[in-house]
């Protein structure tokens, strides 16, 4: 948050690959500043002993190691928060680990870190780690790093493999906009150039670590930015008050400025800074305060207060880096939450651009993003979103995902520009209305939506609903998974991926033909509770109706009626429903149909009478 | 920086200005360490009020759970925190520490709820005959479970710092629980910016630190340039001991057994923490004022945790506990 002058608290993280010894280092720092406790001290004698890699001395990795699990397999798994400080400043240390596929805990510690230290083993040099690490810096907007060669001991103090790995890592960190790339030679397990100078390496003269951490001016990020105040909580204890509780994200805000609302353009100005301790004049990034306006307008929680001549973007289509965090994959298509801020909307990924190779940093192609990859991709919000450029605003900038059916933090983001061609586009009123419609046809619009395995009997069922309706007068349509396929979705494959995009294509055309007054059988395996949701959302919920065609995989594989469990057992098909690809029951249907209970006509007279029911047919 | 803290009374009148009450007059502005933790928590505490649906405070009537009160009475000025708190009364605190709780509560009025595992009072629960073990598993970790459940709470906010201990250095700031108040440390949420998941399942819910990145000395020099009021016992004063298994205990009422012919002795003692009085090792010191305890802390060479005896229990212990519950 906010400013960190000298003086004040330093954010840092370590990084490194396995074995590099971070945990060492900082175990050192700590131990350098007599912040490791007398009996902290004893215990960690004896737990080097147990599960140490260092004989006799006192292994000060262990130290920061700290759930059992990792005690046991010897490496770090989670980020962990270690505090120590000098007369000069205050520290908080993020130790993240180097296993490769735990970059997501890096990049957590980075998100808040204002300094990173880049560690390399002096005998191996740099490793796609390094490279994918630094990387990871850069993206989340850490300016400042420290090239920790460690290990100098082992090389004999060599000051020419000093200098070979400084070349090579100026070379490879050329273009990843770091303002300060600071060397340092060390041997962190003795402590050397650590908190005490290496007498072993008199060709370095420049500061120990701990110097340079307390010596180096990091700015804030938000400097010389524009006042962005996300409103956090609405403070409204009596008739008499009500205060906009939240902190200053950046720039600074005093009793008289002008501000607006961002995303709605309403305008007031400051009457009071409420604080506690007493009213403020003003107030500056990084501060928690109330704000009092002069006039009633309308703000709530996600609001962004800015001056009226420095407005951030608003838009429902921007550009961002996505980082994966999640084992579940990234789903174009897919709703999920977005949170900036306090501000939270659904929102998906229209279009992944490109996977960026974390090694080299080129671009590559991707139909979706696995845990620890990043990606370039173009988001489409339910709901406009003010924000600022990631690279000039870490606060106003970054967003994260969240699954809406697990409630796992899936992914980060960092908004690269908005997309324009969202501006242009506006919804087109037209004379004829739905409604309109409806009463020319004699009955309400409905999508009935089957879903079920393959061979459960989905298409069956919905060709006789509608042979029902036509009948009774009814105007109807189908749309059908494999006419579909031959047509509309011919694009697309069975993939995840595809099969998200498959069915909000169809869910556009069920909602379509919603419009234009028809009942719409849908026949599709859709087996993502997620996309179902998605279909539900798009064509309306009072107009939907999900039908479950329920039939064990035993029966589906009996009937078999286009051969296609076959194929999947003898392997000629991948990524089959049931068979090697999962289907999400779905939890609370409007209606279940049992397939190997009940007859075909009878799931009919059912649906007919729930169409009745709910005044969708006379 | 004060030197001792202020009265209760003299405490609570800084939040009534309408009756007249004087804040806090400070003779220079909040180290700016302190002022970045301070805004840093309270833009946690707002998060919790923002997001949930019905949040309590879990109040231990400690240091720690006090400048937590303290913090939230500033989040929400002038509105009153919304949210309860909760007391776990073990019922083997420091008397000190009921009569503070009680005397903050009227002064304040606030609310300040206790809950007390009955089936531990029905079956007369002793550390001193049952093990600190048992003790601290019925009386803590089960009553805070039926606390929670009864209350239906789906946020529970703690004072725990992530300085305490190895395994807390590793827990977020929003903390997941599964319906079992479980915590599955292989399957933390990532936490990045100051941006909280804060989305449950059903019976999910969360335990939330808003002091995670405070250390033990962070504490005192906020309480001694906020001038809060804390439970005596953290300053040095003649109390009676006795000395069990190298550890100092304070004879705070008729329930230890003495050896026969065995008289307490009078030591000048303080404590870093507070808990339960046969489980709270003492240490013997002389900062009697906030300037000396701050001074003390800042050149301590042993973790505040050395005095509290259910750590030493076996390793990994607190994880364990976390683990089942356990703050």
């Amino acid at each position: 948050m906010g400013r960190s002058a000298p003086g004040g608290v330093l954010r840092l993280l370590t990084c490194g690959s396995v074995d590099d010894g971070k945990s060492t280092l900082i175990g050192r720092l700590l131990h350098d500043t007599q912040l490791i406790m007398e009996d902290t001290l004893v215990s960690l004698a004896r737990d080097s002993r147990k599960h140490g890699t260092t004989g006799e001395e006192i292994d000060f990795a262990l130290l920061l190691d700290g759930l059992e699990a990792e005690r046991e397999q010897g490496i770090t798994i989670d980020v962990a928060y270690r505090f120590f400080e000098t007369p000069a400043r205050k520290f908080i240390v993020a130790d993240t680990p180097g296993h490769e596929q735990y970059t997501r805990n890096m990049a957590t510690g980075a998100s808040t870190a204002d300094l990173g230290i880049v560690l390399v083993d002096a005998r191996k040099g740099l490793l796609p780690q390094t490279r994918r690490h630094s990387l990871i810096l850069s993206l989340l907007g850490i300016r400042h790093v420290v090239l920790a060669v460690n290990k100098m001991d082992l090389v004999d103090h060599d000051e020419a493999v000093f200098r070979q790995i400084v070349a090579d890592y100026q070379a490879t960190a050329a273009g990843l906009g770091f303002a300060g790339i600071t060397p340092i030679p060390m041997a962190a397990r003795a402590g050397a150039n650590v908190a005490a100078p290496a007498s072993a390496m008199p060709w370095y003269d420049g500061p120990t670590l701990l110097q340079h951490l307390e010596q180096v001016d990091i700015g804030a990020d938000s400097d010389g930015q524009p006042l962005r105040f996300p409103v956090q909580w609405v403070n409204r204890p009596n008739a008499d008050f009500r205060g906009f509780a939240g902190t200053l994200a950046s720039g600074r805000i005093a009793v008289g400025d002008p501000v607006v609302v961002a995303r709605s353009g309403a305008s007031s100005t400051v009457a009071r800074i409420v604080t506690a301790d007493a009213d403020v004049a003003e107030a500056e990034a990084g501060e928690a305060v109330t704000l009092v306006l002069a006039d009633e307008i309308d703000v709530s929680r996600g609001d962004l207060l800015v001056p009226p001549q420095a407005r951030p973007d608003v838009a429902q289509q921007f550009a961002a880096n996505l980082l994966w965090l999640h084992e579940d994959a990234l789903i174009p298509g897919r709703p999920y939450h977005l949170r900036a801020g306090p501000f939270t909307c659904l929102a998906s990924v229209t279009q992944l651009k490109h996977r960026i190779d974390v090694t080299s940093g080129e671009p590559r192609p991707a139909r979706t993003l696995a845990m620890n990859e990043i990606g370039l991709a173009n988001l489409d919000s339910a709901a406009p979103l003010a924000f600022d450029p990631y690279a000039e605003n870490r606060q106003t900038g970054g967003f994260i995902l969240v699954d809406r059916f697990t409630n796992q933090t899936v992914g980060a983001g960092m908004i690269v520009h908005p997309l324009r061609r969202a501006a242009n586009i506006h919804l087109q009123a037209m004379a004829v209305g739905q409604a309109q419609r409806s009463v020319l046809k004699g009955h309400q619009p409905a999508v009935l939506w089957f879903t079920g395995l393959s061979g459960s009997g989905k298409s069956t069922i919905a060709s006789a609903v509608e042979a029902r309706l036509a009948a009774l007068g009814c105007h109807t349509y189908a749309l059908d998974g494999d006419n579909i396929r031959h047509g509309l979705n011919r694009d697309l494959g069975f993939t995840d991926a595809d099969r998200v995009e498959n069915i909000r294509r169809i869910g556009e055309v069920a909602r379509l033909m919603a419009d234009a007054g028809l009942i719409t059988t849908c026949s599709f395996i859709s087996p993502f509770q997620a996309e179902r949701q998605l279909a539900r959302e798009l064509v309306g919920g009072d107009r939907f109706l999900e039908i479950f065609v329920d039939a064990p995989i035993e029966l589906c594989m009996a009937r078999d009626p286009k051969g296609l469990y076959a194929k999947a057992k003898a392997g000629e098909i991948r990524n089959f429903t049931g068979f090697d690809s999962p289907y999400e029951r779905p939890h609370a249907p409007d209606i279940l149909i049992k397939a190997d209970e009940e007859s075909v006509d009878q799931a009919v007279e059912r649906i007919l009478a729930t169409l009745r029911a709910r005044e969708i047919i006379a | 920086m004060v030197i001792l803290p202020p009265s209760i009374e003299d405490y609570a009148r800084r939040f009534q200005p309408a009756a007249g009450g004087v804040r806090h007059q400070r003779s220079a502005p909040l180290s700016p360490h302190l002022a970045r933790l301070e805004a840093e928590s309270i833009h946690i505490l707002r998060e919790v009020a923002a997001e949930f649906r019905n949040p309590v405070m879990l109040y231990s009537i400690g240091k720690d759970s006090t400048v937590m009160l303290h913090l939230a009475l500033k989040a929400f000025w002038p509105a009153r925190p919304p949210f309860p708190l909760l007391h776990i009364d073990s019922l083997w605190e420091f008397q000190a520490m009921g009569s503070f709780r009680d005397d903050l509560r009227d002064a304040l009025g606030i609310d300040i709820r206790v809950h007390v595992n009955e089936a531990g009072r029905a079956r007369n629960l002793s550390p001193f005959v049952h093990g600190s073990a048992l003790h601290t598993e019925v009386m803590r970790t089960e009553g805070l479970l039926q606390a929670l459940n009864q209350g239906r709470f789906d946020a529970a906010i703690g004072g725990g710092r992530r300085d305490e201990e190895k395994s807390r250095a590793k827990e977020r700031i929003f903390s997941h629980r599964d319906a079992n108040q479980g915590w599955d440390p292989r399957n933390q949420r990532p936490e990045l910016w100051n941006m909280f998941n804060t989305r449950l399942g059903p019976n999910e819910s969360m335990r939330v630190f808003p002091l995670s990145n405070w250390t033990e000395l962070d504490i005192w020099r906020y309480i001694a340039e906020e001038a809060i009021p804390v439970v005596p016992l953290y300053f040095a004063a003649e109390r009676p001991t006795v000395v069990r298994d190298d550890v100092l205990l304070m004879v705070d009422d008729d329930r230890l057994p003495l050896a026969p012919g065995e008289q307490p002795e009078m030591r000048r003692i303080r404590f870093r923490t507070l808990g339960c009085y046969p489980l709270t090792g003492a240490v013997e010191s002389d900062a009697a004022t906030l300037p000396e305890v701050v001074a003390e802390m800042a050149a301590a060479r042993t973790s505040e945790r050395q005095g509290r005896v259910i750590d030493h229990d076996e390793a990994g212990s607190m994880e364990k506990k976390k683990r089942q519950g356990y703050f």
